[in-house]
């Protein structure tokens, strides 16, 4: 396998209710600003991560649409769809496709348009990375679903409520640093308890919201990164993904995210490192109670202490591990297949050391933990700063 | 020039609390009250509709103009719950008010801004000299669809307003439209509730059109907020005109007179009209109003009205809105609501 470095990347300029922008604009301007940051005029090969645009804008076969708007010609242009977990599925797709010698230069990009569409069918969409036969046919929402795991959770480790809500207001703290955030402002853990309860116990501040947006990542050999580029290189270190069962009830244990475990023991091996060595992680808050069990599953905290570490600052910039520098999903937005491609933006962007003010003074190593559904798919990425 | 002789508003007794209605479709009601900006709902009884209540502010507008009814060239009323999809309401009304069979009469619609286009019809064809008072109607008995969150602020009653040359309680001293197709809001014949786009319904619709013609009336009049008492916007909810005003750079105080929607609920076509009445009640000579209506699909009218001496006739002459907003109220339970407003049916 060669080694594989990210040689740009992009982010639309405005993450949110985008009703003046088609969801191939959107991906364009993405695209566009990654070749532009990568300083290359052309893409051997793309990915695109999207989970919804058949449902929410009647769309599929959103590959060589948006190979032909982005103008890179008759290359080859695939979609992945692992529900939220799609750009980062999509991503190693992209990497796989480098490391092995097929292709140089390969783009990865996410994008969802959810916000042309109202409240029920989009509802009705995420219902689609549930268990349809035996989860969203008994009526049960992905937020209802992640309440339940949230009950697991607080009973299994007595994990409360102000503890989930302590990582709504780190991110939002985070992402009011963040230009391209959708909801850049500071709120309170206070302000989450207040917020109209959604799925007892996760209240409306615990959820990520809808949003349109895209991201994308140029990916190219390492060896031809030393060469041609004028920023500091970020090596893709490990790839892992793994799976897990896709309907709740049919888990061992609702507060371990078995995928997660999965796909972060692959990860970890491959790059040679263990959770000691992270320096920052973007991890899946779509719902508080996810981001908690995410840095459970991922090692970076011992079960059961997530809840204690938000609480505490661990997590936030200036404490040991931050987590979501860039807002996360939660304040940044939730652009279901753009997810898991920004957090690679995110992270390289803070291996550069090009994050601004929300710069982690030294970091060399990030994390980025993409998560499809309430977990029953995750890709998970180990990078450095070489 | 031309402007506003006579002015009257009618609000049916019934009322709905919003907590009423979200304990039958488990809502969290302080968290809708907040986000609305709404308390309660005026209810038509089951005997009344949009021609009776038409009928009964006509009667005060016409008391307060002082004039004939058979001197009236036209009468136009707006709304979104007409009884009838082809018959015209003005035709009952204008008979019922004591009008001729020479008076023209129209079924107007375009959402809720359908009222002040016929506000705009009356005004032009006065100051043409076709018609020597022309009768601008806004009224409704609102849809909203069980559970949707329409229903907390769809509501009822009418606003009516005599136009003429002589004796104008408020001249009309500009006027203009702003308009785009913005489909954020409808209903197709044979659907009995409207569709809304949801959060789309706000910036795209209701704050570009409402503040695009505020700004164009203002730039217009060469006048800024300053230069206005009162000004009202269309209240789909209680923050909507609140935040409009905000941005546009009015106070608290130059919009809360007018601003009826947290007790009222949402009239649709008579929904600053009513909120017009309202500040007509209280006006002074030489105040000056700033109207702007909002109608879904998409436009808005703005309105510069220069109240003058002669209002201090006619306020006392017909019931007052906020009298009858705040007195005589009766409060229905979810099920006599449902009854009244043909949600459920009885069987035969």
């Amino acid at each position: 396998m060669r080694e594989v470095a990210i040689l740009g990347v992009g982010l639309n300029k405005k993450w949110g209710e985008l009703w003046r922008m088609s969801g191939r604009d959107i991906f364009v301007e993405a695209a566009l600003n990654a070749m532009d940051d990568a300083n290359v005029d052309h893409i051997d090969s793309m990915y695109v991560g999207c989970m919804t645009s058949g449902l929410l804008i009647g769309q599929e076969h959103i590959g060589c649409l948006m190979a032909d708007y982005l103008g890179s010609g008759p290359i080859p242009a695939t979609r992945v769809e692992s529900a939220c977990a799609s750009g980062g599925a999509a991503f190693r797709q992209g990497f796989i496709e480098v490391a092995s010698g097929l292709n140089d230069f390969v783009l990865v990009g996410g994008i969802e348009k959810m916000t042309d569409t109202n409240d029920d069918e989009a509802i009705d969409a995420l219902y689609a990375a549930e268990d349809v036969l035996y989860e969203a046919y008994q009526g049960v929402t992905l937020a209802g679903l992640y309440a339940l795991m949230a009950r697991v959770h607080m009973q299994k480790f007595g994990t409360t409520s102000l503890q989930m809500a302590h990582v709504a207001a780190k991110n939002h703290k985070h992402g009011a640093m963040n230009p391209v955030a959708m909801y850049p402002f500071v709120i309170t853990a206070e302000d989450v308890l207040k917020s109209m309860l959604v799925a007892d116990p996760l209240h409306m501040l615990d959820c990520a919201a809808a949003t349109d947006g895209a991201a994308a990542v140029l990916l190219c050999p390492l060896e031809t990164a030393r060469k041609i580029s004028k920023k500091p290189i970020v090596k893709v270190l490990g790839s892992g993904q793994g799976s897990s069962a896709i309907a709740l009830h049919a888990r061992k244990d609702m507060a371990v995210l078995d995928s997660v475990v999965k796909a972060a023991e692959a990860a970890y091996k491959m790059a040679g490192k263990t959770p000691e060595d992270i320096h920052l992680a973007e991890v899946h808050d779509s719902f508080t109670i996810a981001e908690i069990m995410a840095l459970e599953s991922l090692g970076l905290v011992e079960p059961g202490k997530g809840g204690p570490a938000s609480e505490s600052g661990m997590t936030a910039l200036g404490g040991k591990i931050p987590v979501n520098t860039s807002g996360g999903l939660k304040s940044k937005g939730h652009p279901l297949g753009a997810t898991g491609v920004a957090q690679v933006v995110e992270v390289a962007l803070q291996l550069r050391g090009a994050a601004g003010a929300r710069q982690v003074k030294n970091a060399r190593v990030g994390l980025t933990q993409n998560l499809g559904g309430t977990g029953g798919s995750c890709v998970v990425h180990i990078f450095e700063a070489v | 020039m031309g402007g506003i002789i006579g002015y009257g508003a009618y609000i049916p007794r019934n009322r709905i609390k919003v907590e009423e209605i979200a304990k039958i479709w488990g809502a969290d009601a302080p968290s809708l009250k907040r986000g609305l900006g709404l308390e309660e709902k005026a209810v038509a009884l089951p005997d009344q509709d949009v021609t009776t209540m038409s009928v009964e502010a006509a009667r005060k507008a016409i008391r307060r103009a002082g004039i004939d009814a058979k001197a009236i060239g036209s009468v136009y009323i707006g709304s979104e719950s007409h009884p009838y999809s082809v018959k015209p309401t003005g035709s009952a009304v204008v008979e019922a008010v004591g009008g001729t069979q020479d008076t023209h009469s129209a079924s107007f619609e375009f959402a809720c801004k359908a009222g002040s286009e016929a506000m705009f019809a009356c005004l032009c064809e006065v100051e043409s000299g076709r018609i020597q008072y022309g009768l601008a109607i806004g009224a409704d008995t609102a849809q909203g669809a069980p559970g949707d969150a329409l229903e907390y602020s769809a509501a009822a009653g009418a606003a009516a307003f005599v136009f003429g040359k002589e004796k104008p309680i408020a001249d009309v001293i500009e006027t203009n439209t702003f308009m785009t197709d913005t489909p954020d809001f409808w209903r197709r014949e044979f659907m009995r509730y409207p569709r809304h786009a949801g959060r789309f319904t706000g910036e795209p619709g209701y704050f570009k059109h409402t503040l695009g013609a505020a700004r164009g009336i203002m730039a217009k009049a060469k006048m800024t907020p300053q230069d206005f008492t009162w000004a009202l916007f269309h209240q789909p909810n209680g923050k909507f005109p609140l935040n409009a005003a905000k941005q546009l750079g009015f106070t608290r105080e130059q919009i809360e007179v007018g601003r009826i929607v947290p007790k009222l609920g949402n009239v649709y076509s008579g929904s600053c009209m009513i909120g017009l009445t309202a500040i007509l009640d209280v006006a002074k000579p030489a105040d000056k109003i700033l109207m702007v209506s909002y109608g879904s699909g998409a436009g808005s009218d703005g309105f510069i009205f220069a109240v003058t001496d002669r209002i201090l006739e006619v306020q006392d002459k017909a019931a007052k809105t906020r009298e009858m907003l705040d007195s005589n109220k009766f409060y229905l339970d979810y099920g006599t609501y449902a009854k009244y407003r043909d949600k459920i049916l009885k069987a035969v």
